[in-house]
């Protein structure tokens, strides 16, 4: 299996990573070892290779003793392949004459035993000498990138990517799955630690991206497919009927005032279920864009009655009062369908947020079961002078002897609802420890309530947190340390009657207490979106154990997914809360735009290609494709791959009955000799 | 051997799943035993079944594939190829007498590394009590009885009658080893 006609010069390069590797690898053995291999001419162990000095040995290595092979044994090759890549190139080799061992994360951190790491370590080395002998010189393929860019997920995040990208001059589609962008951040009254209210910080940049010239906004919208690759993704869009000409519809919402139902009685989700809202609807007065949304679910022309040949009828209790007061504008269409949008860009950014906790999977809270018991997201809209109540802070349970509205007199907030506990989640949902103070805060304001937090920790890690939380403290909120036990209306005391009670171990007194309060908030945790794995296939990413979408290195490319041209900014990511949501939506943002302003991408020459002369024309290897790469020539007999649409898996390669496919970087002597490498050292 | 021997694992790992996992097992500073060698492909599905045959006929006493698990492939569906092969490929290993627990196919996604460092520990375990499959030194008694047997036949033949039997005979003694490593 040796080859060849040409004289192969190796240069081996261990690298120590200061303590990393050297720790648990002898790299002078290695070195010492390698030496000994056949076609090495050099080996040296440096203690940092992926420094600039370590670069320039490669360089001057090349030159001074006409390398042909570099081999560097260091980290993985997902982190520094492509340093060293460069540095061969810079030395006057294709960098395709490199080869890569790891030994950090393969090795040196997950071994204990000094002596077997550094056997591992010669085993992965001979295997990267034997291997690099048959590496060949290879060309790069620049891929063009389309200029337009794919933002999904019209929350604060995929709000502040649009806009950057539509900034810079290039044409944006936004994405958002209902009637309106502004996700969650919309249904918050202020926003921590500053105050500042949020619909104010946000509704000049909803309204900006609905008038943006270079921004094609598709509210009421999902991505339902993706094909393509990196500057070349052709994406199909649902648009979901609302019932309503978008281009048409002046937003003057005559059409909700006619409607037959003279009050709104049905639950209104962006409300929380706390307001209600009629079958013609608008779902808060900044909605972006400001078109009505008929809910085919409760609105009467969609209703059926049996006519009188027995045929399915429009019920005649829908009297199209909509349609009458809506008038030469003609916007409302009951006929329309659901329409699918085939676009075309080279970028994408994801966006698609989170979803709160489900409260109610903590029975002992008592969420369901009480009714004043409330999640934080239906305090925000009940603090909120444009939610349900007006902000007016009114139980949902219990009326004033006069029979007013009740407000409560004294509030529990407890922390950590869904995070921090091995039985739900047991990350840190980062944010429920400032929106908790703000809501402390907020409901101390509107009621002059006692207020008080139940908290594990204090998380306070920002800019201008740790001063908001002694800011509460001045205010005599209170603060009570331990995971409180339950939550329960049974009352031990006369003042407990009619109240719900706390149960909780104080830790820092020392003992358990009750504390009656007349409303309690449950600080609920940020989690991945239901639909976050079908999310992920559609765009080829992976998730983290706990759902959240994986960056590809959580230091270096925090916005950047495993591949390429998709990118990530927000809470899809993981818990992080607005100011650090924006500013990833302007990195991903950034990322996008370094391609689309280099208007290429280089792409790894990893594709298949069919010796013509091997090639029986069995057609084994054309049903294999996914990506219908591979043709069949029918006047000559013989299968052909077409390079620009091979991404380099390699499985026609291994299906080949005669041998006749190889695969760039992955040919099947490259790997015999890495199986007989890894095996030539016990 | 008797004394210190320690299972060799040769390792296929896809570039998106199973070895970034492994990454993560590393930047997570999990230990596992050290006889596992890890080769990187782009996908599962490039795993040729000879692959596996050569680690195995080259002294390994296990082979692991490691590829995203059904439905993740970066690729759609080469995990699926290779869980095809796969399947063919262990009734052929039953019928050489190669016991089930050397050969693995697990599914390892990227945030997976306790999953990578369980799988690497069972699977040493399970080889230790499996004991050493020696292939090579396998091979060397099959040339060995070979050779034996030619020897037998030269001797029970009348000098010289056999020359030419015995030269047809050393043809596939030479050649078993290799022939079998490329199979």
């Amino acid at each position: 299996m040796q080859s060849t006609k040409e004289n192969i010069r190796i240069g081996f390069y261990v690298c120590h990573c200061g303590h990393n590797i050297a720790a648990m690898v002898d790299c002078a053995d290695v070195a010492k070892y390698v030496k000994g291999l056949p076609n090495v001419v050099l080996s040296r162990d440096y203690k940092y290779m992926c420094s600039d000095p370590g670069q320039e040995l490669i360089q001057k290595d090349i030159r001074e003793y006409k390398l042909n092979r570099v081999v560097v044994a260091s980290c993985s090759p997902l982190l520094h392949e492509h340093t060293f890549r460069s540095a061969t190139a810079a030395g006057g080799l294709n960098p395709y004459y490199f080869h890569m061992v790891n030994i950090r994360e393969h090795d040196s951190w997950v071994h204990t035993d000094r002596g077997e790491a550094t056997v591992k370590a010669k085993a992965l080395a001979h295997a990267a000498i034997d291997r690099v002998a048959f590496h060949k010189a290879l060309e790069t393929k620049t891929v063009k990138i389309n200029p337009d860019a794919l933002v999904v997920g019209g929350g604060i995040a995929g709000i502040h990517a649009a806009m950057t990208l539509a900034n810079a001059g290039k044409k944006v589609y936004l994405v958002e799955r209902e009637p309106s962008i502004g996700g969650h951040m919309a249904k918050f009254d202020k926003t921590f630690p500053t105050l500042d209210c949020a619909a104010c910080i946000l509704t000049p940049k909803m309204s900006e991206v609905g008038a943006h010239p270079n921004i094609t906004l598709w509210s009421y919208s999902e991505v339902a497919q993706v094909d393509g690759y990196v500057g070349n993704y052709k994406v199909r869009v649902k648009r979901k009927p609302r019932y309503i000409s978008e281009e048409r519809c002046i937003g003057c919402m005559d059409c909700i005032s006619a409607c037959v139902f003279k009050e709104p009685k049905f639950e209104d989700e962006f409300n929380e279920g706390l307001g209600k809202r009629k079958p013609v609807y608008i779902p808060f007065p900044q909605a972006t864009p400001q078109i009505v949304v008929i809910d085919p679910n409760v609105c009467l022309n969609f209703k059926r009655t049996k006519g009188p040949d027995g045929t399915p009828i429009v019920s005649d209790r829908c009297k199209k009062t909509c349609v009458e007061a809506c008038g030469d504008k003609n916007a409302i269409d009951f006929t329309q369908k659901e329409e699918i949008k085939e676009i075309e860009v080279g970028t994408i950014i994801v966006a698609t947020g989170f979803k709160t906790f489900d409260s109610k999977r903590v029975p002992a809270y008592g969420y369901g079961i009480y009714k004043n018991v409330y999640t934080a997201l239906e305090i925000e809209r009940l603090v909120n002078a444009s939610g349900p109540t007006g902000g007016e802070v009114i139980l949902r349970e219990g009326k004033n002897p006069d029979g007013s509205p009740k407000h409560p007199k004294s509030i529990g907030i407890i922390h950590c609802v869904g995070s921090r506990d091995k039985k739900t989640n047991v990350w840190c949902s980062r944010v429920c420890c400032m929106y908790s103070m703000k809501l402390a805060h907020l409901l101390k304001e509107h009621t002059g309530a006692e207020v008080y937090n139940f908290y594990i920790d204090i998380r306070a890690p920002g800019k201008g947190y740790e001063e908001f939380y002694n800011k509460l403290l001045d205010e005599g909120v209170h603060f009570i340390r331990g995971r409180v036990g339950e939550v329960t209306d049974w009352a031990m005391t006369p003042e407990e009657e009619g109240k719900l009670v706390i149960r909780v171990e104080d830790t820092l007194a020392g003992y358990v207490r009750r504390i009656p309060v007349d409303m309690v908030v449950l600080s609920s945790g940020l989690e991945p979106q239901a639909d976050a794995q079908d999310v992920r296939r559609l765009f080829n990413m992976s998730c983290g154990t706990e759902g959240f979408f994986l960056e590809r290195h959580p230091k270096l490319a925090p916005v950047n997914t495993f591949t390429d041209g998709i990118f990530i900014a927000g809470a899809c990511q993981g818990p992080r809360d607005i100011p650090d949501t924006v500013a990833q939506a302007g990195a991903a943002a950034a990322e996008a735009l370094v391609l689309i302003d280099k208007g290429f991408v280089e792409q790894e020459p990893n594709t298949a290609f069919i010796l013509d002369e091997e090639c029986s024309g069995c057609k084994s290897c054309i049903p294999l494709c996914p990506y219908s790469a591979i043709l069949y020539d029918e006047t000559r007999k013989k299968a052909h791959i077409n390079e620009a649409l091979c991404k380099g898996c390699g499985t026609c390669v291994a299906a080949c009955p005669s041998g006749s496919i190889v695969q760039n970087l992955f040919e099947d002597e490259q790997i015999f000799s890495e199986i007989q490498g890894v095996l030539a050292y016990d | 051997m008797t004394k210190e021997w320690r299972p060799r694992i040769v390792a296929f790992f896809c570039n998106w799943c199973t070895y970034t996992a492994a990454d993560l097992a590393g930047v997570s500073r999990m230990k596992y035993a050290s006889n596992v060698r890890v080769i990187r492909l782009m996908c599962s599905g490039r795993v040729d079944p000879q692959f596996v045959l050569d680690a195995l006929t080259r002294g390994a006493d296990g082979v692991l594939i490691g590829g995203c698990h059904p439905g993740d492939c970066h690729y759609a569906e080469g995990n699926y190829k290779m869980l095809r092969r796969f399947q063919l490929l262990k009734r052929l290993l039953r019928d050489m007498g190669i016991e089930e627990e050397r050969v693995r196919l697990e599914w390892i996604s990227a945030a997976e590394g306790d999953k990578v460092k369980a799988v690497i520990n069972e699977m040493t375990d399970q080889l230790l009590k499996v004991g050493p499959l020696g292939l090579p030194q396998r091979f060397e008694e099959w040339d060995k009885e070979v050779t034996r047997l030619e020897e037998e036949i030269r001797g029970g033949d009348a000098a010289g009658a056999g020359c030419a039997c015995a030269a047809k005979l050393q043809k596939p003694a030479a050649a078993s080893k290799s022939e079998v490593a490329h199979v």
